[in-house]
């Protein structure tokens, strides 16, 4: 215990203690933002897909959304938002909604792919609406190039050049597109999930989307070759960076210099 | 040397109590009593600092060494991906980060815990005698003396001049900063050309916009026609004329009075260039209607002409007329109705003449 006590007061001690802390939060936090993604293979839908997936809306969305979708106060209607939409806010557990907010969060999906196949095949059902996209828009192998120009025209102002997100008004966000799934990429470009605007197939082509899709994995799988990209975030980021462990770097070696040896 | 006091703590300090008239005197503390190193004392102590040493500057020897290999084994030819080129960086780096450090850390060591250490005062100099003042004014005397330039003032008075013109090219070249904008900021490229109206086109590859193509909600980054084929100053065209165009529904748009054939079933343009310092504001919540500008949070609201409602710009972005021509297409009646973007001097008087 002695040992510790003396350690305790050593110069370093606060700067250990600050890093071990920011590693621990760091840790749990990425732990915790962990989400599991799921995949529909098909976009075809049998009558038995529908029926089922009918009761479960009825079970699990009605109250927001209305019988029959049809809205009411505490949500929208769902006549004609299509099976992408259901496809994306289910499969990536924005719905059901946690709770009233400015947005919708992101967390692990509550229905397994089988049961947002058949609650996108229900929906769909009640009028035509954007569907899942095809499996060739998906496949990652358009041109990036192309992709990165329509991404910096049409998604940078919100999503950041780099992809990582951005705030918005009120408590609302852009949320960060790594680790997001080409198809729910697509799927929210088409329908335009809270307050995204609608990318439609008149505005930017399905290959633009694809070319998208393409630059966005892309970058993503690429990493960054200047090392640590502190969150893509920009100068504020890597302003604070500088500030403190730059500043503390030198300070520490002023300390050391000016300091007696024992 | 300096005088070695006992170290022991000295109370006859400036310090005075209230009452108490006569401060005493300051006394020099002198210098803390010299502390020997354990390097002083213990030959194995002094031994272990000079391997300390020796290792700091084996560390540089490591680091110039990794850099060097880095450098030439990394093959950065056909085939090396970004995964090579951020190892080669990494070491290229780190390589020089050790080879420096160990140095300076290996000099810095060795002078503290080896190098002498004892104190050295060292007394003030006077700061200037009286001779030294009188000499040095002698000098210049003698260089007034010398050059003439009492006697001779047609010299003195042809080098006042030289000076004096010497910084006027200088000024001239300032003129070549300008000429000033004149008209350019009032004006964008949506105004008709010989009569025919300009297409909204999609940012980046300039395709007509129809108005069917926009559905309820969603947002087109649009520049006009005929910008990607300009040859010269595209770039600064493009800054003026961006606009983003946006469905609502009808109802909630409440046009002012002279607005109301400036939008076409509740399709909307607006200039993307901020009236604050602008920058692009073209961040569009579809539910709430409001534009949000990234720089510095100026919040504009659709349904209310793009009024400011948040934030420090002090103006609605400008909206562009449009309608449909008889393809379908969307197409700017006019140009802008005020000088699009930030405030600059003459702003006022091009509005007064756009509008007159």
């Amino acid at each position: 215990m002695k040992a510790l006590s003396q350690k305790r007061r050593h110069p370093l001690a606060v700067i250990a203690l600050l890093l071990m802390g920011l590693l621990v939060t760091g840790g749990l936090y990425a732990v915790a933002t962990t989400v599991n993604e799921a995949k529909a293979s098909t976009t075809s839908y049998s009558a038995s897909d529908t029926a089922e997936g009918e009761k479960l809306f009825e079970a699990n969305c009605a109250t927001c959304h209305g019988m029959g979708a049809s809205g009411t106060q505490d949500g929208p209607s769902l006549v004609g938002v299509g099976a992408a939409a259901v496809d994306f806010q289910v499969g990536t557990g924005r719905m059901p909604m946690q709770m009233n907010g400015p947005q919708a969060y992101k967390k692990p999906a509550q229905f397994n792919e089988e049961q947002t196949h058949q609650l996108s095949g229900y929906v769909a059902s009640l009028g035509a609406g954007p569907a899942i996209p095809e499996e060739h828009l998906l496949d990652e192998k358009g041109d990036a190039a192309a992709g990165g120009e329509l991404f910096r025209v049409n998604c940078a102002m919100c999503h950041n050049a780099a992809a990582a997100g951005g705030a918005l008004t009120r408590g609302k966000f852009a949320p960060a597109l790594a680790d997001v799934s080409g198809k729910h990429i697509y799927e929210a470009m088409v329908t335009g999930p809270q307050n995204m605007p609608v990318f439609s197939d008149a505005n930017v082509s399905p290959e633009g989307k694809r070319d998208i899709i393409t630059f966005l994995k892309q970058i993503e799988s690429n990493g960054s070759p200047g090392g640590a990209d502190l969150g893509s975030l920009g100068p504020v980021a890597e302003g604070l960076f500088v500030w403190i462990a730059g500043l503390g770097v030198i300070i520490g070696f002023t300390i050391w210099l000016t300091s007696r040896t024992s | 040397m300096g005088n070695h006091s006992d170290g022991s703590p000295n109370h006859s300090g400036t310090v005075a109590t209230a009452g108490q008239n006569e401060v005493e005197k300051f006394q020099d503390p002198g210098l803390p009593p010299h502390r020997l190193r354990l390097a002083d004392t213990d030959p194995k102590a002094a031994k272990r600092a000079e391997r300390q040493v020796a290792v700091l500057f084996g560390t540089s020897v490591v680091g110039t060494l990794i850099f060097l290999v880095a450098y030439f084994a990394i093959d950065l030819g056909e085939g090396a991906g970004i995964a090579t080129i951020r190892l080669q960086n990494a070491l290229l780096g780190l390589g020089t980060a050790f080879a420096m450090l160990g140095i300076g850390t290996g000099i810095v060591h060795w002078a503290k815990a080896l190098m002498p250490d004892h104190e050295v005062s060292e007394e003030r100099h006077a700061i200037r005698t009286e001779e030294d003042r009188q000499a040095a004014v002698r000098i210049v005397d003698d260089i007034v003396e010398e050059t003439g330039i009492k006697r001779r003032p047609l010299i003195r008075n042809t080098l006042l001049g030289a000076v004096a013109l010497a910084p006027l090219p200088a000024i001239a070249v300032f003129g070549d900063l300008g000429p000033r904008p004149d008209k350019k900021l009032a004006h964008t490229m949506w105004a008709p050309e010989e009569g025919k109206l300009k297409r909204l086109t999609r940012d980046p590859d300039g395709t007509p916009i129809k108005a069917s193509d926009v559905t309820l909600g969603s947002a087109f980054h649009v520049i006009p026609e005929g910008l990607n084929e300009l040859h010269e100053g595209k770039l600064n065209e493009k800054a003026k004329a961006v606009v983003l165009l946006m469905r609502l529904d009808p109802a909630s748009l409440k046009p002012s009075a002279g607005r109301e054939d400036w939008s076409y079933n509740g399709i909307v343009a607006y200039s993307k260039i901020c009236t604050h310092v602008g920058c692009p504001v073209a961040l569009y919540e579809q539910q709430t209607h409001h534009l949000l500008c990234p720089c510095h949070q100026s919040t504009f609201d659709l349904t209310q002409e793009c009024k400011v409602i948040f934030g420090p710009a002090s103006r609605p972005l400008p909206q562009l007329p449009i309608a449909v021509d008889n393809e379908g297409y969307l197409v700017a009646t006019s140009d802008f109705k005020e000088p699009v973007g930030p405030s600059y001097w003459e702003r006022d008087e091009h509005e007064r003449s756009i509008n007159s």
